[in-house]
């Protein structure tokens, strides 16, 4: 056994350790357990470029961790390094590495317990390179609940503020809806392969199963995709899940761990190949990526708080992507994801730094000005946002390109869909940044907000060059997570016209809406339509009223049935009324009356002497 | 001329049952108490009819005249404790009569 083999087993160990490290020697010590974090960040990530940049170490170990019967069946832990896999983890612990260094700027004079924080943060890092290289749909599910747990730690941490622990178990329970058809979906794996190994998934052909066992298995495993990456109708959770630290959404619930359901998706399609995806199941997968881009953007349009926005947006850009996988477009997928990565980590950071120099104010109606007050943020934060609205020359524009691309070709609908999604887009980001950063304060918090400190604006100058350059093919060619990706640049087809007329018609129009900076209100709010926008098109409402109402309400009537009827009243009570009943009925025995006593006695004794001579 | 078995039985048999019968029906404690006695009495007494039944050239089985005097012995220990506690349940209640011991009851 080579030592230099198991070499990226250290992805998974390093954050474990460091975590329980943290965690247990350091939880007084937050600025040795951020140290700490942030070192073991910056390893993951040094080895993940050697990696990329031509290291060998052959295929790690394979360790067995539940044996069964079968050898097929055999839970297993082992690591995936092929392109897909090791490119992917160059997101998560780039990113991952950018935010632990931003986190030291953010979280700084915060009075929660940063190790807990910090180890919370490596925790996550362990669970999604867990997913990332996994080579089984099993270790899959197990670093996919992990990804869950930390994320559930970490939303949690202001855990003393209500909301913060409602959106916590919010975005755990949801997920746990999501999981349990992602389960469904690796038992149908299992009958339909034999295995779950990504790698011996090809050997086997499809085309002998019935289509509608293989529209059920996909569909299954994208209900996982469906919680994780917080599709419609599961999307409930993202939104409120803001309510974490900001670098926590700008690592977790923009870049990498929303991303993981797409991931998981195009390894599947690179492991079963894409025939194994029918049409029914891709229609619904790109229907429901479309719904989802569809009704985020239109959210979006109308949110006030600068984190929300944010939120919706990557909701939208997620749909996105599962429209691409849902199109067979794996490779487009995973373009969008990997640029989105890095210029959605960029605008939440921008929109965290924003948020610490105006104290803590989110809600853009109150900003106004800071692009004198904070120039290199803002900077920052408009790189990011021309690549969110696909700027020709952006990352963004040819990821988004690639995906319309694809779209025109498989299902016309969609690219149409696609396109209007990209105005809507445009429109959203643009209300933002006119309303925030141009005209005067609206508040205190914002008349005095300054420039933030080096460890915020060294990541966000650094994702800001990603969120330009990283579209490019001496970039993406080597960076982007498919197996050999070659980026498309520029071409001047119908594709790029149409998204250059989407962004010029939502630039137009919120320059209309909202002017240059001078409006103090919104002036589309007001209407029913905005109210029910606000209100998230009161999908939340009715899961309130139906599922919480419904289900829970209905599961509580049954157990309280169990409760008083069964076990308080025929268990409980009844066996004491019983045994009551019949001291009762034995008390006429208790006369006070010696004579009956004897009379007793000595007929018991009658019949014990007929028993014993019988 | 021997006395049969028999009779020694139905002696026995008749003394028991005045017994039980006084037990049963008399208020009194004392008597009910005497009455006890009475009925050791017959066990005692059908004992040592067995006795001398069972033994062989007029020589007896002495185990059950053994047994009854272990009988007698017994009797007269539980006549100590009986009386006393009668004694004390006069001093207590004024009265002999087993009808008004049921105050647990009440």
């Amino acid at each position: 056994m080579n030592m230099i083999q198991n070499l990226p087993w250290l992805f998974l160990v390093l954050p474990l350790l460091v975590a329980a490290i943290d965690w247990l020697c350091f939880s007084k010590c937050p600025k040795t357990a951020a140290t700490l974090s942030t070192l073991s960040a910056a390893a993951t990530f040094g080895l993940c470029i050697a990696y990329l940049s031509g290291l060998q170490t052959g295929i790690p170990g394979v360790y067995v961790w539940m044996p069964t019967a079968s050898a097929a069946l055999d839970l297993h832990l082992g690591l995936i390094t092929d392109d897909l896999a090791m490119r992917m983890m160059l997101v998560v612990t780039g990113i991952g590495l950018l935010v632990h260094i931003f986190s030291i700027g953010y979280m700084k004079g915060d009075s929660s317990n940063l190790s807990r924080y910090f180890a919370g943060l490596s925790i996550f890092m362990f669970s999604m390179s867990t997913i990332v290289l996994a080579d089984n749909l099993a270790m899959t599910f197990i670093g996919w609940e992990m990804v869950g747990f930390s994320s559930y730690l970490l939303i949690g941490h202001w855990f003393h503020k209500a909301s913060a622990a409602d959106a916590a178990k919010k975005a755990f329970i949801t997920n746990r809806v999501g999981d349990f058809g992602f389960l469904l979906g690796i038992l149908l794996t299992i009958g339909v392969f034999g295995t779950l190994t990504f790698a011996d998934m090809g050997n086997v052909s499809g085309t002998a199963v019935a289509p509608a066992l293989l529209t059920a298995m996909v569909i299954c495993l994208f209900c996982g995709a469906i919680g994780k990456s917080a599709q419609f109708p599961l999307h409930v959770w993202l939104p409120d899940a803001m309510e974490g630290p900001t670098p926590v959404s700008a690592l977790i619930h923009a870049a990498t761990m929303v991303a993981a359901g797409v991931y998981m998706m195009v390894r599947l399609q690179v492991s079963m190949g894409t025939e194994i995806f029918t049409e029914t199941a891709c229609l619904v997968i790109s229907t429901v990526g479309a719904i989802t881009a569809v009704m985020a953007a239109i959210i979006a349009t109308q949110q006030d708080d600068i984190k929300r926005v944010l939120a919706y947006s990557t909701l939208s850009q997620l749909g996105y992507m599962v429209m691409a996988v849902g199109l067979l477009a794996g490779e487009a997928a995973m373009f969008h994801l990997y640029t989105h990565a890095w210029f959605k980590a960029l605008l939440f950071l921008g929109a965290g730094a924003i948020i610490v120099c105006c104290h803590h104010e989110q809600d853009i109606w109150k900003m106004g000005g800071l692009a004198k007050r904070m120039p290199l943020t803002v900077l920052c934060f408009l790189m990011g946002t021309f690549a969110l609205i696909a700027v020709p020359g952006f990352s963004g524009f040819f990821s988004k390109e690639a995906i319309l691309d694809a779209a025109i070709v498989n299902h016309p609908t969609f690219f149409w869909i696609g396109a209007g999604v990209a105005a809507i887009t445009t429109f959203y980001m643009t209300r933002l940044c006119l309303v925030a950063f141009l005209g005067s304060a609206r508040d205190h918090g914002a008349e005095h907000a300054t420039e933030a400190g080096p460890t915020m604006v060294l990541p966000l100058l650094l994702l800001a060059v990603m969120a330009i350059i990283s579209g490019y093919g001496f970039m993406a060619d080597k960076l982007v997570p498919a197996e050999g990706f070659t980026a498309p640049g520029f071409h001047f087809g119908f594709t790029f016209y149409v998204s250059l007329g989407a962004l010029v018609l939502g630039l137009a129009a919120a320059i209309v809406v909202y002017g240059w900076g001078k409006r103090e209100r919104d002036p589309l709010a007001g209407n029913f339509i905005s109210k029910a926008l606000r209100n998230r098109l009161y999908i939340d409402a009715i899961y309130d009223k139906l599922v919480i109402g419904g289900i829970q309400e209905c599961g509580a009537r049954i157990i309280e049935f169990i409760d008083f009827v069964v076990i308080r009243g025929l268990l409980v009570q009844g066996i004491s009324w019983l045994v009551g009943r019949f001291g009762v009925l034995l008390s006429w025995l208790q006369c006070g009356s010696l004579r009956a006593y004897s009379c007793i006695t000595g007929l018991g004794l009658l019949i014990i002497i007929i028993i014993i001579a019988l | 001329m021997t006395i049969p078995l028999a009779h020694y039985l139905i002696f026995s048999g008749i003394l028991f049952s005045i017994g039980l019968a006084g037990v049963l029906i008399r208020k009194n404690i004392l008597v009910v108490f005497m009455c006890l006695e009475m009925m050791l009495s017959a066990a005692n007494i059908s004992l040592v009819a067995f006795s001398r039944a069972q033994g062989t050239n007029g020589i007896p089985v002495y185990d059950a005249q053994v047994l009854s005097l272990f009988i007698v012995a017994i009797a007269a220990a539980e006549v100590s404790i009986g009386l006393a506690l009668i004694v004390a349940m006069f001093r207590a209640t004024r009265s002999v009569d087993s009808t008004s011991l049921n105050t647990l009851k009440d």
